[in-house]
């Protein structure tokens, strides 16, 4: 036989759940923060399933729905509406989800990524309103299950995205902008720890550009490395089996991350037929123009629009993406507000943004920046250590310096160049002053000075260095280095 | 002769102290002992109702006024669920069931000062037209002993006409409320889709279900609807009530002027030639009374039923899947493995009407086969609605027989499902177009009772109730 020299290309499509922030239940008012609570104690009538109880829709949720169509580049639907989907599970109380089948409350829109340096649209087939199931467990070597209900009737958007991911770096990318997305749009938590985003993640291969191969669909991943590693071994997979002349079989695949691959799930996959049906129980979501109109208004900057404005300012793509996700790190810390805010000045505003990613992001990871500070505080601080700079008052290094201190302590000085001259950290400008130290300089190293004379450049970074250390750091290096070349020219 | 007077003055006699809620509790609790041979009752409530019935007369003593239903005993379907017995929906899945929550219904009724006394029987989940389906017993006409009261709402029906309490609550999902009413010679009135909250009510049919009372006069039905009826949180298909209630006052109201349409479908064909005379008559006596009668046909009629045993079994097998034995009610446990707690406990658990009915609705929800069953049906509804809807821009009501025979026998349609499905061809439309209809008693010489149909538009109950109110007045 000989070798195959095929190319295969993968067709990826991606499900993702995403928690919804409301406060309670999709169709129940009962508490919808499960992390810390006991089992089954965020239930009520509706959540078990009780007879005679009805679904009542909670209006966040819808809310949170149509603004997810505008952060997915599209229109909410005017009209939506919901079914439901029958099957037999101990965690799934009415033996049926409420979901929306026929018609969602999106449909369209995209997605852009960037990957390996190239913008792409990923579309988005379609983001339906559902509630979630309870949770059961299954104790190892014991004759019973468990389920808890708190989770059931949580609600979810699946966001179902066109098969136009073209490889496992854009899945990850794909996943990773998604993640933004929820987040900036208020429509998450998007608290990947806690499952609130869950990825199902649907690869074929095929060496025809023309026909799909048959795919499998990889469930439940809830990081983006794992949306990438399960479609780089899902892809691999394929192949290979393809290339032995072996046929790929469409299932639902789990993904073990211990072991980093996926495996099939085929014996606890039965046919199933759902016997949708329209939702008697809950009206259509019928959503006026004016609700439309305010949503839209309502919702603030999206990551891609942040990128275009900080682009302007001549940030790295690298740069711009740390200050996204420090800007949804902590909600009460600002980032990209103060840079905006600046951004008629936009020195300063790149400045903010450089201390900004080199750092307080940094020291905030190692959790070494003090909560007293606010963002109107930061704000001043950061402004004001600009213009010290500008006023060559304050050196890069003792700028430095000076904000690690108040960011660490949590000061806020009434007057920060008083405070930054009690520390010492302003720098002498005063020529007179400098002159004096760089004539004592000069005359304490003759050959270095001799050097100079003798047009070797080098020495004179060593004394300038000299002068720094003679006036303690104050001493503004420039001012140094110029004072130095007049002496010995 | 009732040992009941009206609901409203047996209201003020309570609140006035003239009479005592706890001796209105006595009489009912005594009748429904009296009058056990005709399995009315599934179960009575006596301990709370006495309870009930002692805190409203303390209240009355110390001079507060308890509400527009003080002291009334009323029977509910045990389809609804209450305190202070089993819920069971007359079915062995539900046998040992404890309500954690009420009905809001109920709520409602007794936040006016009612007091409910007993559940009555039905067939199981509401499924049937004669009480024979329930798993426990079949309830037996109060006139005749050989047959049956009607259903599913047969055991309330039946506990008013023996005048075991002034009023009982039914449910109507195909005309479980008007059938009875037809059968047993009482008052029945099936309100406008969404009207009364149906929170708290076993579900059957959800997109037909209504909730609605039983009573001896179309009076006691409106005071009894204007309690129960208007928005519910709990329920996001309610609606809400007429901005002028529903409690009749002696009506401005006649029937001069009034345009009724005699339904052509509904008096042709398989039509017993008793209940079409007695018909014919009422409706002789409401035009000399000064209604103009005209024929109206609605095309599409003929095929109601057919839509209803589509559309409504595939509501019922979806409702009924949270019947598993997971959480409550009767659960299968001697087995080895969940899918057979699931089989087994819905083979036991279910009479053999629930299971049919899952049958049918689960192969018409089945993939290949919607379209064809399903959709097809929710279109020709949808046709029937238009139909309605026209026909009320010609007439302001509509009229007809409530049913096409009087009471049939015990036993005699058991055998033959079909035939017990065709009880239903008079009133299954009014359900699938969600339009409010009543059923009021027809004279009749010393035979079985026979009830006159009246239909209105959607919304239009307080109309509805009005002329109702005069054809009884003629009818008597």
């Amino acid at each position: 036989m000989s070798q195959s020299s095929k190319t295969y290309t993968p067709t990826i499509g991606i499900e993702c759940h995403v928690q919804l922030s409301t406060k309670t239940k999709l169709f129940a008012a009962v508490g919808n923060d499960a992390r810390d609570a006991r089992p089954n104690t965020l239930i009520s009538h509706i959540c078990l399933g009780m007879p005679g109880a009805l679904p009542v829709l909670n209006a966040k949720a819808v809310e949170l729905g149509a603004r997810a169509a505008f952060a997915l580049n599209t229109t909410p639907a005017a009209f939506s509406k919901f079914d439901r989907k029958h099957y037999f599970y101990p965690d799934l109380p009415k033996g049926y989800q409420i979901t929306q089948f026929e018609q969602p409350i999106v449909l369209g829109g995209y997605v852009e990524i960037e990957s390996e340096g190239v913008k792409k649209k990923i579309g988005i087939t379609r983001a339906h309103l559902e509630e979630d199931a309870g949770k059961s467990t299954h104790p190892a070597g014991k004759d019973y299950s468990l389920v808890d209900l708190n989770r059931a009737g949580t609600p979810l958007l699946e966001i179902v995205s066109e098969p136009d991911i073209k490889s496992a770096a854009d899945a990850k990318a794909y996943a990773r902008e998604l993640y933004l997305i929820v987040k900036y749009a208020g429509i998450s938590d998007a608290d990947l720890y806690h499952g609130n985003m869950r990825f199902d993640v649907n690869v074929s291969v095929s060496s025809d550009p023309n026909v799909l191969g048959t795919r499998t669909e990889s469930k439940n991943l809830n990081s983006f490395k794992s949306v990438e590693k399960a479609a780089e071994y899902e892809i691999k997979r394929q192949i290979e089996l393809l290339e032995k002349g072996e046929v790929i079989i469409q299932e639902t695949r789990g993904w073990d991350d211990a072991k980093q691959r996926t495996f099939s799930q085929r014996g606890k996959e039965q046919a199933h037929d759902y016997r949708y049906m329209p939702e008697p129980d809950v009206p259509p979501i019928i959503l006026s123009e004016e609700f439309i109109n305010e949503i839209k208004s309502s919702l603030p900057v999206m990551p891609d629009e942040w990128r275009n404005r900080l682009l302007s300012l001549g940030l790295s793509r690298s740069q711009i993406d740390t200050l996204l996700e420090a800007e949804i790190d902590n909600e009460a810390v600002d980032y990209l507000p103060i840079i905006e805010s600046n951004l008629d000045n936009p020195d300063v505003a790149k400045f903010i943004a450089n201390y900004f990613v080199n750092i307080e992001i940094p020291m905030r990871h190692d959790g070494s920046v003090s909560d007293k500070l606010d963002n109107q505080a930061r704000s001043t601080i950061y402004i004001a250590i600009d213009r010290l700079i500008q006023d060559n008052k304050l050196s890069s290094t003792n700028a430095k310096a000076l904000l690690t201190q108040l960011l660490k302590d949590g000061l806020s000085p009434t007057d920060i160049e008083e405070y930054a001259a009690e520390q010492g950290y302003i720098q002498e400008s005063d020529s007179n002053e400098i002159e004096k130290i760089v004539e004592a300089v000069i005359a304490e190293f003759p050959d270095a000075a001799n050097d100079v004379k003798n047009g070797e450049m080098k020495a004179i970074g060593f004394l300038t260095g000299q002068v720094m250390k003679k006036s303690l750091g104050k001493a503004n290096p420039g001012m140094a280095q110029e004072l130095i070349r007049k002496k010995l020219a | 002769m009732s040992q009941w007077p009206s609901i409203k003055d047996l209201a003020s006699d309570v609140n006035s102290g003239r009479v005592s809620a706890s001796e209105q509790v006595e009489k009912a609790l005594k009748t429904i002992e009296e009058k056990k041979e005709f399995n009315a009752i599934i179960a009575t409530l006596a301990d709370r109702a006495r309870q009930r019935a002692k805190t409203i007369d303390d209240r009355i003593k110390a001079g507060e006024n308890v509400g527009r239903l003080a002291g009334v005993p009323f029977i509910a379907k045990d389809n609804f669920l209450t305190f202070g017995a089993e819920t069971t929906a007359a079915s062995n899945i539900l046998k040992g069931f404890e309500a954690p929550y009420q009905a809001t219904a109920i709520e409602r009724l007794e936040a006016e000062g009612a007091i409910c006394v007993a559940k009555a029987n039905l067939d199981a989940f509401a499924h049937g037209s004669s009480t024979e389906n329930s798993d426990f017993f079949t309830t037996l006409n109060p006139h005749d002993k050989s047959k049956v009261p009607g259903g599913s709402s047969g055991g309330s029906t039946a506990s008013v006409v023996l005048d075991m309490a002034p009023f009982a609550l039914g449910t109507d999902t195909g005309g479980s409320i008007r059938l009875p009413a037809s059968f047993c010679g009482a008052v029945g009135y099936k309100p406008t889709y969404g009207l009364v909250s149906r929170s708290g009510v076993v579900a059957m049919a959800s997109s037909t279900d209504v909730i609605g009372p039983l009573t001896r006069t179309v009076a006691d039905s409106a005071l009894v609807l204007d309690i129960m009826a208007g928005t519910d949180e709990l329920d996001s298909t309610s609606i809400v009530k007429d901005k002028l209630g529903y409690e009749l006052s002696p009506t401005e109201a006649h029937l001069k002027g009034q345009k009724i349409g005699m339904i052509s479908e509904y008096m042709s064909e398989g039509l017993e030639p008793e209940v079409k005379d007695s018909i014919n008559m009422a409706i002789e006596a409401l035009k000399q009374a000064g209604a103009e009668i005209v024929d109206v046909s609605l095309p599409s009629l003929p095929l109601a039923l057919a839509v209803y045993y589509v559309i409504c079994p595939a509501e019922v097998s979806s409702n009924l899947s949270r019947y598993d034995g997971q959480r409550y009610g009767f659960s299968q446990q001697d087995t080895t493995n969940l899918d057979d707690i699931y089989k087994q406990t819905r083979s036991i658990g279910f009479g053999n009407e629930a299971k049919r009915r899952i049958m049918i609705g689960t192969y018409v929800l089945s993939s290949g086969f919607y379209d064809a069953y399903y959709k097809k049906a929710q279109i020709v509804r949808t046709k029937l609605v238009k139909e309605f809807e026209d026909a009320f821009k010609k007439v302001d009501f509509l009229i007809g027989p409530t049913a096409p025979t009087t009471a049939f026998g015990v036993g005699e349609n058991t055998a033959d499902p079909l035939k017990m499905y065709l009880t239903d061809i008079m009133t299954v439309a009014v359900n699938l177009v969600g339009v409010p209809a009543i059923s009021v008693p027809c004279p009749v010489s010393d035979n079985m009772p026979i009830g006159l149909q009246l239909i209105a538009a959607q919304h239009q109950d307080r109309k509805l109730l009005e002329i109702a109110q005069l054809a009884e007045s003629i009818l008597k």
